[in-house]
């Protein structure tokens, strides 16, 4: 948390030598609280205030990065409880996975599509980030040798599941030159782990029965000089979970910096029932998981939580939009049908996705909708007849087609006898109101 | 270190609303289903205990809804041509309420009548004691109309009349009002707007423990995120103590999920979609479970598999916390 002006004077010499340009000492507090200067421009600040100073700066959560060969993945730098207080900014990572008591071909079976996955919405191609690879075995060779067939099959980011600092050293020189997780510190464990981060610059995950416990192990290891700490809150349960990762978030919040970590879910483990592992999953998207570790891959399960993720994760601020224009699906010619949509991603990835998926050439018409749906927009006077009527002309749509028709979505079929009256000699019709069913209305209907 | 756990004290509570009438109060429903009285937000037992759980409800049709997704129509197979069989098979599944859609139509394609939706309502409340929930088919004078006919015909049973929207809310909340029911309030995901339709029709004499509201919602990958983030400014308002907020939030992420191509259908889907059953269950489930994340009291939804994954979800998120 920012400290205020008055807060500032007190870490200053308090001399009034004006060197820095001001007459005295507190009205450079001010400019520098309200952020307009640089503290190195006082020359006499002491180091023990710019330490005070840095660390009031450092955001309330550390942001943590792993990496492994260009690829990485962020956690951290929140700043708010609810979304629509700012934004949330940094996506929690998807991570799979593999256990060390599995032979390497099966685990490169369980790898491959995982790490080959990826999917579009909205134009976005999205894809889990990593995989966790656990130590059952205890066997450090084992360990070793099943990181290294995880790291050989897929350049990702790395989570390293171990309870004994031996086992967790083999895993982490079998995956040189990498900013892993190590998973976990705990009462026992702490100070050998913290060398191995240390030694290896990994991050390191923290585990510990209460919150209290939390706070006071990750201060030790910050001690001991690991800085990038991410916090397990303990719970496997639902209810239990919520509770921890909020009070979590609420503290660090507040500048409690033993907790101003990001945090990770476990989101196959705890009581088991058909379909949980993906509930779990979502539940750690909205309240504030850095981490996600699944035990099962599968696209069906995947794909809505990316898009789950990409959803919670939009600045509220600024809705996803396309440009305005005229688009051309599957090279059309000047005789194939033109549709008009509204320039909010979702909306026209909708429509251009079916047309484009069934192989049909069309001409898109994205009209300048302010980033809205159909609806919304129409509701709000955005998509009405004279803005296409408008956009027909500024995109020069004659010019493009031969024919005069245009097909308007089935929602705001209502305005179809306006835009007749705005565009003269131009035949108006109505399509359907969901875009699946776009593709067979193009063929059947347009084709009479 | 000890840690003093940040509390929120807020000075507001969401109102309790009662579905249904058992034969004590004048209805015929086997119990009745009581939802809100929130004083923390959902879920949060470190702070207050949550009076009522959050329900499900499943949405039933008074004809085979021929426009649903094939996978719903082979997971309820023969019910969907009888309301009342459906009924039970929804209480089966582990509905806690029933929500009635009436259609614009007829089976024979004739437009709907009075006559036939009292019927189907009462076929209904006859195959199952569960308190239920009655919307119109969308369009404001075959939706008055029905309803009207509807609240009459069943005096006493404190049904849930919906949707009453900005543009249409009179007629309904005057049928409710008249014969002891609720309505359901819809706004288009906005906290004024909310506000002023439950001014709107408090200011009719309907009191606030008879309005549920309906912040509306969009499916996962469809716009989701608004209704979610107006879904929790509701409900930190109705906690900081603004009264009109202070109402149970209903939800359709059935309806919703189901209208997507993700859930609906499978053909020319790309492979990164994976299997058409589960990932439409998914794409309900994790709708619904966002939604009772930020505040949800009713979620409705359609596919049996789903309730039981989000009343499984409930239970856990309800049970008494281990840690404190
Ligand atoms: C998300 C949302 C919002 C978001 C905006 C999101 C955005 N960027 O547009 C917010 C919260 C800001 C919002 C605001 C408002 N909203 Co609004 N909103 C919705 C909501 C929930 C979902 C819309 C959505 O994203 N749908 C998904 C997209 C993909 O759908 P779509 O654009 O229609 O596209 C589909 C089809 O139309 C078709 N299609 C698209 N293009 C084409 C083209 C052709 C040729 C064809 C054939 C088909 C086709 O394909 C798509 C997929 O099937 C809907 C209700 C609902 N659940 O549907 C209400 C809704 C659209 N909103 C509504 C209203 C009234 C408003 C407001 C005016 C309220 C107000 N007074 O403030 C404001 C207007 C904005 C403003 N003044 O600032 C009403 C509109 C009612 C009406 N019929 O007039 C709705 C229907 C809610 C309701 N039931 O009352 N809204
Ligand atoms: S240079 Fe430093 S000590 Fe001198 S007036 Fe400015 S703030 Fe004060």
């Amino acid at each position: 948390m920012a400290l205020s002006g008055i807060q500032i004077y007190k870490l200053l010499p308090q001399t009034n030598c004006k060197e820095c340009g001001f007459p005295t000492c507190l009205a450079f507090a001010m400019k520098l609280a309200a952020k307009q200067v640089e503290l190195t421009d006082c020359p006499h600040v002491s180091q023990e205030s710019k330490n005070k100073l840095a660390e009031s700066a450092a955001p309330p959560i550390r942001l943590v990065t792993l990496s492994a060969n260009g690829r990485k993945v962020e956690a951290g730098n929140e700043v708010v409880l609810f979304r629509h207080e700012k934004t949330f900014y940094h996506k929690p990572g998807f991570f799979i996975r593999v256990r060390d008591d599995e032979s390497a071909e099966a685990i490169r079976e369980q790898v491959a599509p995982a790490a080959a996955y990826s999917v579009t919405y909205v134009g976005r191609e999205l894809a889990p980030d990593g995989f966790a690879v656990h130590a059952v075995t205890g066997d450090p060779d084992a360990f070793a040798a099943a990181v290294q067939t995880v790291h050989d099959a897929a350049d990702m980011p790395l989570i390293l599941i171990a309870e004994d600092p031996q086992v967790m050293a083999a895993g982490l020189e079998a995956a040189p030159g990498e900013r892993p997780l190590i998973y976990a510190a705990g009462a026992e464990n702490w100070e050998a782990m913290a060398n191995l981060a240390n030694e290896h610059d990994a991050a390191l995950a923290v585990r510990a029965p209460s919150l209290e416990e939390l706070a006071d192990l990750s201060q030790k290891l910050k001690e001991k000089g690991v800085e990038n700490l991410v916090l397990d809150p303990g719970p496997r349960d639902f209810g239990d979970w919520l509770a921890r990762s909020t009070q979590i978030r609420r503290l660090a919040l507040k500048n409690f910096r033993p907790l101003g970590y990001p945090l990770i879910a476990f989101a196959g483990e705890g009581e088991s029932w058909d379909g949980r592992e993906p509930m779990m999953a979502a539940q750690a998207i909205a309240k504030y998981a850095g981490f996600i570790v699944f035990d099962h891959f599968a696209p069906e399960v995947m794909y809505p939580l990316l898009v789950l993720r990409e959803n919670v994760y939009t600045d509220p601020q600024k809705p996803i939009q396309v440009q305005p224009g005229l688009y051309e699906l599957n090279d059309p010619g000047p005789d194939d049908p033109l549709l008009v949509t509204t320039n909010f991603s979702i909306t026209y990835f909708s429509v251009a996705n079916e047309v484009e998926g069934a192989g049909l050439p069309a001409w898109l018409l994205v009209t300048d909708a302010e980033g809205m749906s159909v609806l919304t927009a129409w509701a709000a006077g955005n998509f009405d007849a004279e803005r296409i009527a408008k956009d027909v002309k500024a995109f020069d749509v004659a010019g493009k087609v031969n024919h005069r028709r245009i097909v308007i979505p089935g929602h705001v079929a209502v305005i179809s006898g306006e835009l007749e009256e705005e565009l003269p000699g131009w035949d108006v019709r109505v399509g359907p109101r969901e875009s699946v069913d776009l593709p067979s209305f193009l063929k059947q209907a347009l084709a009479q | 270190m000890p840690i003093e756990i940040p509390k929120d004290k807020w000075p507001g509570a969401v109102r309790t609303v009662t579905l249904g009438a058992t034969a004590a109060d004048g209805g015929t429903r086997s119990h009745t289903v009581t939802v809100g009285g929130e004083t923390a937000l959902p879920f949060l037992h470190f702070e207050a205990e949550m009076p009522h759980r959050p329900v499900v409800a499943i949405e039933i049709v008074d004809r085979r809804p021929d426009d649903w997704s094939p996978l719903l129509l082979e997971a309820w197979d023969d019910v969907a041509d009888d309301p009342a069989a459906w009924a039970q098979a929804a209480e089966e599944a582990g509905a806690d309420l029933l929500q009635l859609t009436l259609s614009l139509t007829k089976n024979d394609g004739e437009p709907n009548t009075p006559d036939a939706a009292v019927a189907a309502v009462k076929s209904v409340l006859e195959a199952s004691g569960l308190p239920l929930l009655v919307f119109g088919p969308g369009q404001a004078e075959v939706d008055n109309e029905l309803l009207v006919a509807v609240a009459n015909a069943t005096r006493g049973e404190r049904l849930v009349l919906g949707l009453c929207e900005d543009k249409n809310y009179r007629t309904i909340v005057a049928g409710a009002m008249a014969n002891g029911h609720l309505v359901t309030a819809r706004s288009p995901m906005d906290v004024n707007l909310a506000k002023q339709l439950n001014i709107l029709i408090n200011d009719m004499n309907m009191p606030l423990d008879r309005i549920l509201m309906d912040p509306t919602t969009g499916a996962l990958g469809y716009g989701i995120e608004y209704g979610y983030s107006a879904m929790e400014r509701l409900r930190l308002a109705a906690l900081q103590g603004d009264a009109m907020t202070q109402l149970p939030m209903v939800v359709t992420p059935g309806y919703e999920a189901w209208k997507t191509k993700e859930a609906k259908v499978d053909d020319d889907v790309p492979a990164e979609w994976g299997p058409w059953r589960e990932r439409a269950i998914n794409w309900e489930t994790l709708t619904a479970m966002t939604l009772l994340e930020s505040g949800a009291d009713i979620l409705i939804l359609r596919h049996p598999e789903s309730v039981r994954r989000i009343q499984a979800a409930i239970a856990e998120l309800t049970a008494v916390p281990v840690a404190a």
